[in-house]
């Protein structure tokens, strides 16, 4: 049973629809656009951050990293580096101690199960080939550069056409099958009578996180304390210990502020070798990456290359939906990049074919990134949709209407609860959609052609398991609840204080939370937006755990003597008898009573299995107007409007800034964002924020964003995550808003100003 | 070498490499100014010295002896913390908070600059003696201000209740 609050008695609220704003409600904090509680913190400079952990005796250090693709290493003269001011060790894989290959995630937190500079291979251009501990950072970074490696090359991987024609099915699709075919999809679309068959690409992309990956690490003995910028404390945990060869329990990784994640923050070369290079030197070790670091040591999102091919019957519907392609991935990760996955929830059809391959690079091993899949997936089908609409004279609208599956299009499962057509009518409605032409270049102002465009965002319901959570009630009326999981600017201790609020019928200013620290209870990563969920479904147990000890503690002569928990409901700062509702103790009046200053109690979360039973996921329609200069070729976005359908919302005011942030980063892939990599010489070419063009403030319109709120009724209280939608069916939106615009289709991201000139 | 920072006199002897941005986090323990790529190309390490905000990853420390820096620390005065803060929490012009202190230091430079009838590349008359409060004047001017999580429709806003507002008054 997932819904576990309704067993302690909570009177679940229908729904939170809205918009941003409103106005706060101190008798249910959940829903209300609660400001972050960790505002004044960070306003003021006082969040602490990684590599901000002052320590005694500290030392700095620095990388270098390899400039071959692969190969050996033929030889590393670190004779002037070592000799220069201030340095204590310069690190290499002559000298390194032997250390286990890091497990990779789910199991660990690594990106890569490559062994850490254990030997003269090399893997990728940019894997880090030394390290250097110096007394200041300076000294470090100067030293690095004295390094001097010459490489015996070996014909490398590297470039995309080559590896291609060798690309090949993995065995399963992160435990997804590889290949879904459902009928002859290829006979049906060759039948259709009316066909679109399109191939998509998008390039390489970086997560670009403000705050570099940075660690503080020291050791004592052989227990390791880690300040890491990390989404996953306890599976970073986990993989030190084995790393190093200690107890879990000897190893402590704290996080309690990262500077943005994105998929990004796990284990990557640098966090192994610091913590190695720490306990040679006998002194703790502070590393911060160079923005050219993270480029070259941490993977992105991988490129892919997709064909979709639609095949309608006169009526609009679909007798064939076809998305296969090829993603490119190393021989050492497991990131698939499930660009199919959209395909498989979203649309009504008679026959379907969806598989994908990847095909092995020598590269940084490639990693999660907001949406993986989804992100790059519903480029290529919400694109393809548009180009079906227009082809059946149709409202692309109109045409997911047409759509809309009953149940899951391939699994066949229920859907625990999909409002995607309503989401797009209130879109629609609010957005001014009934105004657009569907004339291409219909639309201008001076030398700007304007155009709109539309298309679906959807990102599947994720509760991971193994999460635990402790609630720590004490006689001064306050709760603490602890957790192992992460803030990198999603509000989880504000979302997470409303909901333990509203729980336990606290005033949230009596609630906190604590996380980011493996000495807590064990955490779930912060990604595939399954935070929310996950935390709750543990509260959800740690109460009625709780409950259970509260009703034990109450004694003879209590109005709740002879209660259990299914008996009960929290009121107000308090538990009261369901029904005879004037059968009332205060959690302050049992504590006293009972001669207790506090109150704790763990529970592991139930086992996610409500994604079995139903497909759960969330969708979203986003639209968009942009603007093309018709002698520039650049585009501007200038009006976005997302009407989500995403399950209950726990904030208003911070889900709004989620949404706008996935949105945002969706105008970046669509827009600007590439790594450019060398494919001579397997070198990323652009390492910098220089160079990687992330939105800036001025790319940026106001975006409105609406829910519909809605809770899942399969979810614990309702709620579905929200972290990554945002970005999915941006880069649609906007491909086919400059079709609107311009009538020139561009299907290969992003759309820079020589592609429409 | 004497710095000052915040209204206070530090006596530090710096590197003559390490930047100003250093040596407030690691010299000073200043650590509310942030590193986000050390190239001047994030503006996370944006302070203000002598009222001019500048990246400070880009400046060397020894250049700014003696010159009145101010860092995020130094905006809070003995009533609280700054309006435009205060603004940052209540449009919720920041997500994971680490772009934020740039962010701030950088809008109050700008506010100056404004004021100062500077004109940005959106400005049309150049010689206009007042510049108008425009949220597109205020993207343009707050550009190199990267916010990876996207909080920019709320730092806007933050910027605008807070500077706009005061201008009209
Ligand atoms: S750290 Fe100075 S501009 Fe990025
Ligand atoms: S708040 Fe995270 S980068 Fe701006």
């Amino acid at each position: 049973m997932s819904v576990s609050h309704k067993s302690v008695g909570f009177q679940a609220r229908k729904s939170t629809a809205g918009v941003a704003g409103g106005k706060p409600d101190a008798e249910h904090p959940v829903g209300e656009p609660l400001a972050r509680v960790d505002g004044p913190l960070k306003v003021r400079g006082k969040a602490r951050f990684a590599a901000e952990f002052a320590l005694e005796n500290l030392t700095y250090a620095a990388l270098s990293y390899s400039t071959i693709a692969k190969g050996r290493i033929a030889s590393i003269n670190a004779d002037e580096a070592k000799a220069a001011p201030g340095v204590l060790l310069v690190l290499t894989h002559e000298n390194v101690s032997r250390l286990s290959p890091p497990p990779l995630f789910p199991e660990g937190a690594a990106g890569s199960t490559l062994p850490v500079m254990q030997d003269a291979s090399i893997h990728w251009n940019g894997e880090p080939v030394a390290l250097v501990i110096a007394e200041s950072q300076e000294q470090a970074d100067r030293a690095a550069r004295l390094i001097r490696v010459t490489y015996e090359p070996e014909i490398a991987a590297i470039e995309f056409e080559t590896v291609r024609a060798k690309a090949k099915a993995p065995k399963n699709i992160l435990g997804e099958p590889t290949c879904i075919a459902i009928g002859d999809a290829e006979a049906a679309l060759a039948q259709a009578p009316v066909r679109i068959d399109n191939i998509y690409r998008t390039p390489r992309h970086n997560h670009c996180a403000i705050e570099l990956h940075a660690l503080t690490a020291a050791w004592e003995g052989d227990a390791l304390t880690v300040h890491d910028s990390t989404q996953m404390v306890h599976l970073t945990q986990k993989t030190l210990a084995k790393v190093f060869g200690v107890a879990e329990q000897k190893v402590r990784v704290l996080a309690p502020f990262v500077g943005g994640a994105f998929g990004n923050k796990s284990i990557w070369n640098h966090q192994i070798l610091a913590i190695a290079a720490a306990r040679m030197v006998g002194r703790p070790v502070r590393l911060v990456l160079s923005r050219e670091g993270v480029f070259r040591e941490t993977g992105g999102r991988t490129l892919t290359e997709q064909r979709v091919a639609l095949g309608a019957n006169a009526d609009g519907t679909l007798a064939a939906l076809i998305h296969t392609g090829i993603a490119g991935m190393t021989a050492h990760n497991d990131c698939p990049e499930q660009f199919t996955f959209p395909a498989r929830h979203l649309y009504a059809a008679q026959t379907f074919l969806l598989s994908q391959k990847v095909a092995e690079l020598n590269i940084v091993a490639n990693t999660f990134m907001r949406a993986p899949g989804e992100a790059v997936g519903t480029f290529a089908l919400e694109c393809a949709m548009d180009e079906l609409a227009e082809a059946l004279n149709l409202d692309p609208i109109e045409l997911r209407r047409l759509l809309e599956p009953d149940k899951d299009p391939v699994s066949g499962l229920p859907f625990s609860q999909r409002s995607l057509i309503e989401a797009y009518r209130r879109g629609a409605e609010r957005f001014g959609w009934q105004n657009r032409s569907p004339v291409p270049g219909a639309r201008s102002e001076g030398e700007w052609l304007i155009g709109q465009g539309v298309a679906t965002a959807t990102y599947p319901y994720h509760r991971f398991p193994g999460g635990v959570a402790k609630i720590r009630l004490s006689a001064d009326g306050q709760a603490t609840v602890q957790m192992g999981v992460h803030e990198m600017g999603m509000g989880t201790a504000t979302v997470q204080a409303q909901y333990a609020a509203e729980l336990l019928a606290l005033p949230v200013e009596c609630v906190t939370f604590e996380y980011g620290d493996s000495s807590l209870p064990s955490g779930v990563v912060a990604g595939g937006s399954c935070q929310s969920a996950s935390i709750i479904a543990a509260v959800n147990a740690a109460c009625e755990a709780l409950f259970d000890e509260l009703l034990k503690l109450v004694g003879h002569k209590s109005p709740l003597t002879g209660l259990i928990r299914t008996d009960v409901e929290a009121y107000r700062g308090g538990i009261r008898h369901r029904r005879d509702t004037d059968r009332f103790q205060s959690y302050v009046a049992i504590l006293n009573q009972a001669g207790k200053d506090v109150l704790e109690c763990e529970a592991p979360a139930s086992e996610p299995s409500e994604a079995k039973r139903y497909s759960m996921h969330s969708y979203g329609a986003q639209f968009c107007e942009v603007r093309v200069n018709t002698v520039t070729g650049e585009t501007r976005v200038s009006r976005w409007l997302a009407s989500f359908d995403t399950g209950r919302i726990l904030n208003a005011r911070t889900a709004a800034s989620q949404f706008r942030g996935g949105i945002i980063m969706g105008i970046g892939l669509a827009l600007t964002e590439e790594t450019f990599f060398d494919e001579r010489t397997g070198r990323i070419m652009n390492p910098s924020l220089a160079e990687y063009h992330v939105p800036v403030h001025l790319d940026v319109p106001q975006i409105e964003v609406m829910w519909n709120g809605s809770p899942d009724p399969q979810s614990p209280y309702g709620v579905r995550g929200i972290g990554e939608i945002g970005i999915t069916g941006a880069g649609a939106a906007i491909a086919n808003a400059i079709y609107n615009a311009t009538g020139r289709r561009i299907r290969e991201l992003p759309i820079t100003l020589d592609r429409l000139l | 070498m004497h710095f000052n920072v915040n209204g206070r006199d530090h006596e530090v002897e710096p590197d003559s490499r390490t930047s100003l941005l250093d040596l407030l986090r690691e010299h000073l323990r200043l650590t509310g100014t942030k590193k986000g790529c050390d190239q001047g190309a994030c503006g996370a390490c944006t302070v203000l010295v002598d009222g001019v905000r500048i990246n400070s990853c880009l400046a060397l420390a020894v250049q700014y002896q003696d010159r009145a820096i101010t860092t995020v620390e130094g905006l809070e005065a003995d009533s609280g913390l700054h309006a435009l803060q205060q603004a940052f929490i209540a449009h919720d012009g920041f997500q994971c908070g680490y772009c934020t202190p740039g962010q701030v230091c950088s809008a109050i430079g700008m506010a100056k600059e404004l004021e100062r009838g500077i004109p940005s590349a959106l400005t049309e008359d150049l010689c206009a003696m007042s510049m108008a409060w425009t949220r597109d004047e205020i993207r343009e001017r707050m550009s190199g201000n990267l916010c990876r999580c996207g909080a920019y429709n709320g730092i806007v806003t933050a910027i605008e209740t807070t500077f706009a507002g005061e201008s009209a008054r």
